[in-house]
């Protein structure tokens, strides 16, 4: 099934969202990698604000490439997930709606994911020059210093992502697998 | 004795970083189309045409093909006949990646400490793999290599008992835990025998082979052939949301090793296996 989505994406959009589903995604949603997650932990560690809006908030794990001049940003494609999963269920705990990014998730992650009736999407990994022709703006937010990880404000327009764990933890990744699995 | 100058390496270096990350190699251009047509998922067809999109995107638009333009890893062939005048080989090569990064728009990803972990801001130092050889030229080969699939290689010191069924196994095992995280469709870079480092360092080499390129040993081709067919019977698929395209090539290199050894070492790499050679 396809949908076309508006950010902020709430509980009432997550729950018409099943495994498998393809969604073109439209309006703000914040970019953070690595660094930034380590650096939003530490602030919640001490007792301090989040630098973004966490409420229904959708963040796309992605490090861009430099943009050359006259461009809004460079190549633009998904980074591993995994290594942001030490961070999401904090982060879902707090409002945060929607993940987009690529490759598996813990059992913590997707117990979070419903527990919050969540949504973690995957975009095309290694398909980073499309997916740069769907951000409209982009504007750094916070954490200047990290360059390609710092914190950024996107606006995309149709950007082009999967459903793998939806809501109710439905996964693609084992299911899908086993549908075209001949072994 | 040839002499060569490193500012002409240098520059050489610079233009093939910039040229490696945004187009690939006619092979794997091949490889990627003839996937379009033999996919089974309907999904992995429509990832498949995405990635052909993105590779016409990369080249007309000057956009990298994937943002992680990678660590710059080179092996260098010296022959030696050749004189270089001017300063350092690997100063020319770090010099050529630190202007070929910042001048071509390239993403640095390289952090100086890892653990500290600061940025160095020019992707450099490079990782430079040098070997000595006959005659007077200098090849130099250069393979970007993101981390989504760096990450998810592994080594394996297997026992001698293990023989062959413990290799195909050991490649398998990789592959499945990799799945969607390496960016599928994936090649398989398979370094067999030598030592800990010698396995690794085969893996890494083989990524860059062509794939009209075939190994000379019957059962290393054979074997090649088999883990192919296999892997593409694991379902993983494009972008590892299903399908019968996992990878597009297994290659796999292989050099003696110890009465007591059998190591195995599968670097992987996502679809986009950027490499270039030059000559000079």
């Amino acid at each position: 099934m396809e949908h076309r989505i508006t950010t902020p994406i709430t509980t009432e959009v997550t729950k018409t969202l099943h495994s498998g589903d393809y969604c073109y995604i439209s309006g703000e949603i914040y970019v953070a990698r690595d660094a930034a997650h380590g650096r939003m932990n530490e602030a919640l560690n001490k007792g301090e604000e989040l630098p973004i809006p966490i409420e229904n908030c959708t963040i796309y794990y992605m490090g861009p490439s430099p943009a050359r001049p006259g461009r809004l940003i460079g190549s633009a494609g998904p980074t591993t997930a995994s290594r942001m999963d030490k961070y999401a269920p904090r982060l879902l705990d707090l409002g945060m709606k929607a993940m987009i990014g690529k490759g598996k998730r813990t059992p913590e992650v997707i117990d979070a994911i419903v527990r919050n009736r969540g949504v973690y999407f995957a975009a095309v990994g290694g398909a980073g020059a499309l997916l740069s022709k769907c951000i409209k703006s982009s504007e750094i937010v916070c954490y200047d210093d990290l360059g390609a990880e710092a914190i950024r404000k996107l606006y995309v327009e149709d950007f082009p992502v999967i459903v793998v764990v939806d809501s109710e933890g439905n996964n693609l990744y084992e299911t899908a697998i086993k549908e075209f699995s001949q072994i | 004795m040839k002499n060569l100058q490193t500012t002409i390496i240098r520059d050489t270096v610079k233009e093939m970083c910039i040229q490696a990350n945004h187009y690939l190699s006619e092979d794997m251009n091949l490889a990627l189309k003839k996937a379009v047509d033999t996919e089974q998922s309907a999904l992995g067809k429509k990832i498949l045409n995405q990635l052909q999109e993105n590779l016409d995107i990369a080249d007309k638009e000057k956009i990298p093909i994937c943002q992680d333009t990678g660590m710059a890893v080179f092996f260098v062939e010296v022959g030696q006949e050749l004189h270089i005048e001017g300063g350092l080989l690997t100063d020319a090569i770090n010099e050529g990646v630190r202007l070929g990064y910042t001048e071509g728009y390239l993403r640095k990803s390289v952090v100086g400490d890892p653990i500290e972990r600061v940025n160095t801001g020019d992707n450099t130092p490079a990782i430079i793999h040098y070997d000595i050889v006959s005659g007077d030229k200098l090849k130099i080969t250069l393979a970007p290599k993101g981390f989504g699939s760096e990450n998810m290689s592994r080594i394996f010191m297997l026992k001698p008992a293990d023989g062959i069924e413990g290799v195909k196994e050991a490649i398998l095992t990789a592959v499945k835990d990799a799945g969607p995280n390496a960016c599928p469709p994936m090649v398989v870079g398979v370094g067999i025998g030598g030592t800990f480092e010698k396995s690794a360092l085969m893996a890494k080499q083989a990524l860059t082979r062509e794939f009209s390129k075939r190994p000379d040993i019957p059962w290393v081709k054979e074997l090649e052939d088999e883990m192919l067919e296999k892997i593409n019977k694991l379902g993983i698929g494009p972008g590892g949301l299903g399908g019968t395209t996992t990878a597009l090539a297994v290659n796999i290199n292989t050099y003696a090793t110890h009465i007591a050894g059998l190591p195995v070492a599968v670097n992987i790499c996502c679809h986009v296996n950027r490499h270039i050679t030059r000559e000079l």
